[in-house]
């Protein structure tokens, strides 16, 4: 399998947040760097992960099952899961696969945390 | 009030320079992603025309379901064939994608747009239940590049999910597989899929994977198959999904043209 093209950096925001700013292809490939990420800004402290797609270069079909399976990680954990950063392009895939039904996207890290940091 | 601590890296920087790379090529913001091509655009509710060969009910008007909206278990199932090392990723696709129908099992019918499968086509599903019944569905194309496609299902299908199909070289050999993310899309789906359905779907893409081998000319092909239950929780708020069944309404439809006849 190829190396993924990818990075996640785990910022914490307050206590009950952390922030992921992904930069690269989101593919299959990522699964172990997703994970990793999810590792480092999980844990039972952290209530709300925000995903800052702003840096999303590529994705695939691959690349959409693997939010999946972190929204069910998170779910598992009650922790919800947003994002923001996503272009109309990538906006729309989430919006097609219906993903957005259960992950809330938002226009910009501020707003994200807003409704992230009650 | 927050409070911003550093950033935790999780991958390397050579990794995010094989990306930079790739963003020269097209800077973020000023062209369409590489990926653009690939997806389908988006729609609120599936339109399709008749096709021959098909009874092509339950399909026109219904929504998409993914993972997210399904009512059972979630799975991840893969099916994986060895195509040897003679077969390029490409190739396999390519093939796959223009003789879909043909590496059906018998008994099911895949009425798919002329042209093969391209984001954004819907194909006309008839697959046998058995009893002489057949279930009317379809799919929608969700993705498709020169190495994988995916299909994503409408409401009222046997499963709310996607599949991908891909290829790729794993040093000396190329792999072919599908992988089907999928919940049960309501309960009695749930209850049929536990009693034998979850068998029938692993031997229908077994025989699939095997007869794409065939066309490939690979010798005694052998599909490994794995199963995970990613999400053991059942979606009780999808229970209603059931007003959509597919299976109940082909089972209807049927009846009802043979009490017409």
């Amino acid at each position: 399998m190829d190396v993924p093209a990818i990075t996640m950096d785990v910022r914490r925001v307050g206590e009950t947040t952390a922030v992921v700013d992904i930069r690269g292809e989101v593919t299959a490939a990522c699964e172990p760097v997703l994970m990793s990420a999810y590792e480092a800004a999980g844990g039972s402290a952290t209530s709300r992960l925000v995903l800052n797609f702003a840096g999303l270069e590529y994705m695939n079909s691959g690349g959409i099952g693997m939010i999946v399976t972190l929204l069910v990680r998170a779910n598992r954990q009650r922790q919800e899961l947003a994002a923001y950063g996503l272009s109309e392009h990538y906006r729309e895939i989430f919006e097609l696969t219906r993903l957005d039904e259960a992950i809330t996207i938002y226009d910009s890290e501020e707003s994200a945390l807003n409704g992230v940091v009650r | 009030m927050t409070e911003t601590a550093g950033p935790d890296r999780v991958a390397s920087a050579e990794q995010i320079g094989l990306s930079a790379r790739e963003a020269a090529a097209a800077p973020l913001g000023t062209t369409a992603p590489r990926d653009a091509s690939s997806w389908a655009k988006k729609v609120d509710r599936l339109q399709v025309d008749q096709r021959d060969g098909v009874r092509g009910t339950n399909v026109a008007g219904r929504r998409l379901t993914g993972p997210v909206q399904g009512f059972g278990k979630m799975w991840q199932k893969t099916y994986r064939m060895d195509a040897g090392p003679e077969i390029e990723p490409e190739r396999a696709i390519a093939t796959w994608r223009e003789h879909f129908p043909e590496f059906w099992p018998k008994g099911n019918r895949f009425a798919g747009a002329l042209t093969g499968i391209n984001p954004g086509d819907v194909a006309l599903l008839d697959l046998s239940i058995g009893g002489g019944v057949k279930l009317s569905t379809g799919v929608f194309v969700l993705y498709a590049d020169a190495e994988s496609f995916t299909l994503m299902t409408p409401q009222g299908h046997m499963f709310a999910g996607w599949i991908t199909f891909s290829a790729e070289r794993e040093g000396d050999t190329t792999t072919v597989q599908a992988q089907v993310l999928m919940r049960a899309n309501d309960p009695l789906y749930e209850m049929a899929m536990t009693m034998g359905g979850h068998r029938k779907e692993d031997k229908f893409w077994a025989a699939t994977l095997t007869a794409l081998g065939q066309r490939l000319g690979v010798e005694s092909p052998k599909v490994e198959t794995r199963s995970t239950c990613v999400d053991t929780k059942r979606q009780w708020r999808h229970a209603r999904n059931v007003w959509h069944n597919s299976m109940i309404r082909s089972v209807l439809q049927t009846l009802k043209v043979q009490a017409g006849g």
